[in-house]
């Protein structure tokens, strides 16, 4: 199978009028914060809503040199990550790596790694639904005009209802933000204990809607801020008092689990590779 | 560590790509042959291409076998190929009035100029299974069809003027509703309000389950909305490309089959005050009637206003195709652990709130009893 791919398709599956295009939209998501840039998204041999807008970018992107990372949900092992992982390789000859600090080139679907991304290094997500105020607006062609004229007044008004009703904002994962004091934007489906990270960065964070068709981009020492209200204000996930039960971090985004024969509830981190790294400082230390 | 660590995914995956092959062999002495699923399941084979958008019997065969017929999947593994495919050159407008017809009916009108064509079709079969299908002599069944089939290639006058010309010529028809430019929905994002050949674009290549129901919908929620099928044709019609080298000449590259409806609706008034009908427009690639009298049933609902649902263009467009629609519902399938941990985050807060206001109003309500038993004891006195 990966053989006949090469010989099949061109490098990195799309042909390069593709790539190009992809590349220029990209540039003018760079180029305006949070704006989603209309692109004609091509049909990938994963499903729709699997992570093409993702890979989109990532083949778009990428050349011999670079050294590629892709976690699903934090993991470097999950299926998901894996199978695209496994396309990348069988159309390029690109290094694979779990070491974030290592990779050139991080494709994420619902996490940020969780030591920072530098200005070397991009970081492409995975964007299941781009629009931020779909959930207060179903057309895209009203969408499409509030963002032009900033009016956010329907989404604000959702979070002040859910204060009302729930007496916070009721929203998990995927919490808008607005980039750089103009657009809302959607950070995909990351937990919000990884929204802050976005902001005054030093490396790239690109999001790839392949199903909805859309690119954008936070840019390096962009300012992103998530919606919330002085007397309200945002609040990331809580860990209180849990640590990791392989590494014993405090400071991390945890997975919860459940012991299989104990039932217990356990915590271990959501970042596979960095997990891994602590623990073997942990034991270079003992 | 390695750079390439094998994995538990990546073993996952691999037995479950061996165990595909095992249940698709296991319990059968030989695998299928593609050439017969090409040429015995034709309506397999003709919904595929429609869906995918490339018309390749042979190809669209291999991928009905590799998806162990599942369509969405088989309409998927072409489309996604047919995206590699670079756009070598763009074919002239077919007309499908010249088309070489197998099959052409009118609901309008009892006689049309050629005459009406039943063709292969199932409309008119009794649904009764033919159990005599178990122990089919393919040769001895070839012989005596070969004596009664006619060679339609020598029987048949080679054209057949269209319904539509004829309503024409009386004036009787607006004119299609033409854009001008045509947009390629795989090259550009569609935006709305959604050019027409857009919109034909997404129909022509819509799932057919998806657009019989909108269809239904449409015709079942509007009384008033009852079609009436000008004609419906299906045939082989040549796809031609200009000589590269002299414009006015062209290459023949092969024929196609398509299945091609004009539906007659409700008469309109235009802004010059005429009236006249308008026609619906459908076309798929293969045999697709169903798909295709949905296609124009929808086609035509778009231009109209109102409050169906089939009147509204993102709601048809954006959920017609077979593939988005398909890999999102299929998505939940992945792991959402992080998203759902932070819901569970959001829910644990919030049962606080409301156990601590819960408290609160428990309070206040022990701290009103006693200030009004306090009360009461006071009056006792
Ligand atoms: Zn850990």
């Amino acid at each position: 199978m990966q053989a006949k791919l090469k010989q099949t398709y061109n490098y990195a599956f799309l042909d390069e009028g593709s790539k190009k295009e992809i590349r220029r939209a990209t540039l003018k998501a760079v180029a305006i914060p949070g704006y989603q840039v209309p692109f004609a998204s091509r049909e990938m041999p994963i499903g729709r809503g699997w992570g093409t807008g993702g890979l989109q970018l990532t083949l778009s992107l990428i050349g011999d040199h670079d050294c590629l990372k892709v976690i699903d949900q934090g993991n470097d092992d999950s299926v998901n990550a894996i199978s695209i992982k496994k396309l990348v390789q069988s159309c390029t000859q690109v290094k694979i790596t779990t070491d974030s600090e290592r990779a050139t080139l991080i494709q994420t679907r619902h996490r940020i790694p969780e030591v920072p991304i530098r200005a070397d290094q991009i970081l492409v997500f995975q964007v299941p639904l781009p629009e931020p105020l779909r959930m207060v607006e179903a057309k895209e062609r009203k969408t499409k005009q509030l963002h032009a004229e900033m009016d956010y007044s329907g989404i604000w008004l959702r979070l002040y209802e859910d204060i009302v009703k729930w007496g916070k904002v009721s929203i998990g994962a995927d919490y808008p933000a607005l980039a750089h004091k103009r657009y809302i934007f959607a950070p995909s489906p990351i937990p919000r204990y990884d929204l802050p990270k976005l902001h005054q960065a030093d490396g790239l964070f690109l999001f790839g809607a392949g199903r909805e068709k859309k690119i954008y981009a936070i840019p390096p020492h962009t300012d992103v801020e998530p919606l919330a209200f002085e007397d309200y204000p945002f609040e990331v996930e809580h860990f209180d008092g849990c640590s990791c039960r392989r590494c014993g971090s405090t400071d991390t985004f945890l997975d919860e689990l459940y012991d299989e024969t104990s039932g217990e509830k356990f915590y271990q981190c959501s970042d596979t590779g960095n997990c891994q790294k602590r623990q073997e400082m942990r034991q270079a230390d003992l | 560590m390695g750079y390439v660590a094998v994995t538990g995914g990546q073993k996952a995956i691999e037995a479950a790509d061996q165990l595909n092959l095992w249940y698709r062999l296991k319990d059968t002495e030989h695998s299928l042959e593609t050439t017969d699923i090409e040429k015995q399941l034709r309506h397999l084979v003709d919904r595929v291409m429609s869906e995918s958008g490339l018309y390749a019997p042979n190809y669209a065969a291999l991928a009905i076998k590799q998806a162990e017929g599942d369509l969405c999947e088989a309409a998927f593994l072409m489309r996604a190929y047919r995206s590699t495919l670079e756009r070598t050159y763009e074919s002239l407008t077919i007309d499908p009035g010249r088309m070489r017809v197998i099959r052409r009916i009118s609901s309008a009108f009892k006689d049309i100029p050629g005459g009406q064509i039943l063709g292969p079709t199932m409309d008119y079969t009794h649904r009764l299974l033919n159990f005599s299908l178990n122990h089919e002599n393919s040769a001895e069944m070839m012989n005596i069809l070969r004596e009664k089939v006619p060679d339609l290639k020598l029987s048949q006058p080679p054209v057949f003027q269209k319904v539509a010309k004829l309503l024409r010529e009386q004036g009787l028809l607006f004119p299609p509703k033409s854009s001008g430019t045509l947009f390629d929905i795989t090259r550009d994002k569609l935006s709305f309000p959604a050019p027409r050949s857009a919109k034909l674009q997404i129909l022509a290549r819509g799932e057919t389950g998806a657009m019989t129901a909108l269809a239904y919908s449409n015709m079942r929620s509007h009384i008033a909305n009852h079609p009436t099928i000008g004609e419906l044709r299906v045939g082989y019609a040549e796809v031609t490309i200009a000589y590269p080298l002299d414009a006015s000449e062209s290459i023949c590259l092969g024929e196609i089959m398509i299945t091609e409806v004009e539906t007659i609706n409700a008469f309109e008034r235009d802004e010059q005050g005429e009236v006249k009908l308008r026609l619906g427009y459908g076309l798929t690639f293969g045999q697709n009637e169903t798909k295709a009298i949905a296609m124009a049933i929808l086609e035509q609902s778009l231009e109209t206003e109102g409050p169906s649902p089939t009147q509204d263009e993102e709601f048809v467009l954006l959920h017609v195709d077979s593939i988005e629609a398909n890999g999102f519902v299929s998505h939940l399938k992945l792991p959402h652990y992080i998203t759902f941990q932070s819901k569970l985050d959001v829910l644990r807060q919030t049962q606080k709130i409301a156990t601590a206001t819960a408290d609160k109003k428990r309070q206040i309500n022990a701290q009103k009893e006693g200030q009004n038993d306090a009360g009461k004891a006071e009056t006792n006195i």
